[in-house]
């Protein structure tokens, strides 16, 4: 039996503490301790980016990256997102420019796509397909998934301006 | 089968675990993949906290990368822009945010991108108590008493290095191969040294050393070239994986290494 450890993390926002395996990744803590089913288990080797979360602003692969290594620290999931019944913008152009399919890959986008956002308001085509080129969507064939980000984007600096 | 964490403050403190068994853990991406592959040779994680390991130090054009330093932290350093593109080539964004230095020192072919850069920039590995040649380390890595700190370089001059990965998936994927090159010329364009570091060639980076011996006097224009491409292939054993089989990357070496001293 594993080895019981005690982390205390924030998770979108929330103080939250409990005590897991040691050993277990973010993935599994997130999902099957704190209810926090947004971040998806595709591949488990890091190649998939389903599993993308946020850990002190940084994008990360949850199934790569062990709960107890993240003591203290801030993680980000889509659950997040959404303040009050009222999409994130990103989740809202997710939405509108069709850039969902079957879904499974779009916790992950989202959050690769807000560590771009967050960094580089105003992001170039090719810098928004270099973000998301870590995961992987078997439905769209991700033009709508990068207009979308770009919408967004286009959003933010129209409310900035 | 269940996993255990240990965590140190001190590298000597987890040598010292690691002397009783388990496997160290970097940025997960090696050692965690693993453990959810399947993997049963070992049941502890072991990890080091030192800031050292973290920590990128340059002094003049010399350099020393702590073993922890990511990807996306080389890439992004300004001090580091003649070797950012070999951090960049590796994986997408969440894997560099993980991805270390020393992890890629030991990651097996087709990974392992950024170690081609280092062992053509002749780069140092260093560990708590040795430093050796990256060549002479990769040659032992499986045999390394305690684990690897950093790693020292002397940054290129610019326009020396030239660094190429090649992936059938674009922006990102997997290498199907990866060349470094340090090539130095003269004021007349003769080259006067090379370095060729080859990924994908074996089961980890190995040099190209005729290919090396064919460029030195020579100018990079396609005549000069011809020998050194000639050469590029002697002594690889490329890897066979659902990449790209042996074959496939035997065929496109030349091809490649043609391209990257002709840019």
């Amino acid at each position: 039996m594993a080895k019981k450890v005690p982390i205390q993390l924030m998770l979108n926002g929330e103080d939250r503490a409990e005590f897991v395996d040691s050993g277990a990744t973010l993935l599994t803590v997130l999902r099957e301790r704190f209810d926090d089913t947004s971040p998806k288990g595709g591949c488990h080797q890091g190649t998939c980016g389903a599993c993308s979360v946020l850990v002190d602003g940084e994008l990360r692969l949850s199934c790569l990256t062990l709960a107890e290594a993240c003591e203290g620290q801030s993680i980000e999931t889509t659950a997040g997102l959404a303040k009050e019944g009222v999409l994130h913008p990103l989740q809202r152009v997710f939405l509108d420019g069709f850039a969902a399919q079957c879904g499974f890959c779009t916790p992950g986008m989202i959050m690769a796509a807000k560590a771009l956002l967050d960094h580089t308001p105003n992001p170039s085509r090719e810098d928004v397909v270099e973000a998301l080129s870590g995961n992987i969507c078997r439905c769209t064939g991700y033009e709508p998934i990068i207009n979308a980000v770009l919408a967004a984007a286009r959003a933010n600096s129209h409310n900035a301006a | 089968m269940a996993l255990t964490l240990q965590t140190y403050p001190t590298v000597t403190a987890a040598n010292a675990a690691l002397a009783s068994g388990g496997r160290y853990l970097g940025g997960g991406t090696l050692a965690v993949r693993a453990a959810n592959e399947g993997e049963l040779s070992f049941d502890t994680l072991v990890r080091a906290t030192d800031p050292q390991l973290a920590a990128i130090d340059i002094s003049d054009s010399n350099v020393r990368l702590g073993a922890s330093v990511t990807m996306a932290a080389v890439a992004r350093h300004k001090g580091l822009g003649t070797i950012a593109q070999a951090a960049r080539a590796v994986g997408g964004p969440a894997i560099r945010n993980m991805a270390t230095i020393g992890g890629n020192l030991f990651a097996p072919a087709p990974y392992g991108d950024f170690t081609v850069a280092l062992l053509a920039l002749g780069a140092t590995v260093e560990t708590d108590d040795e430093a050796m040649d990256i060549g002479q380390f990769l040659l032992v890595r499986e045999k390394l008493k305690g684990i690897v700190t950093g790693v020292r370089l002397t940054l290129p001059i610019e326009g020396t290095f030239r660094f190429l990965k090649v992936s059938r998936i674009k922006p990102k994927g997997v290498s199907v191969l990866s060349i470094g090159a340090l090539i130095e010329r003269d004021a007349g364009e003769t080259v006067t040294s090379a370095r060729i570091a080859l990924g994908c060639m074996a089961d980890r980076p190995i040099r190209a050393k005729k290919a090396e011996d064919a460029l030195v006097d020579a100018k990079l224009t396609g005549d000069g070239v011809a020998k050194a491409v000639e050469a590029v292939t002697d002594g690889i054993r490329p890897i066979t994986d659902p990449i790209a089989s042996e074959w496939y990357r035997r065929e496109v070496l030349p091809v490649h290494f043609r391209r990257l001293l002709l840019a």
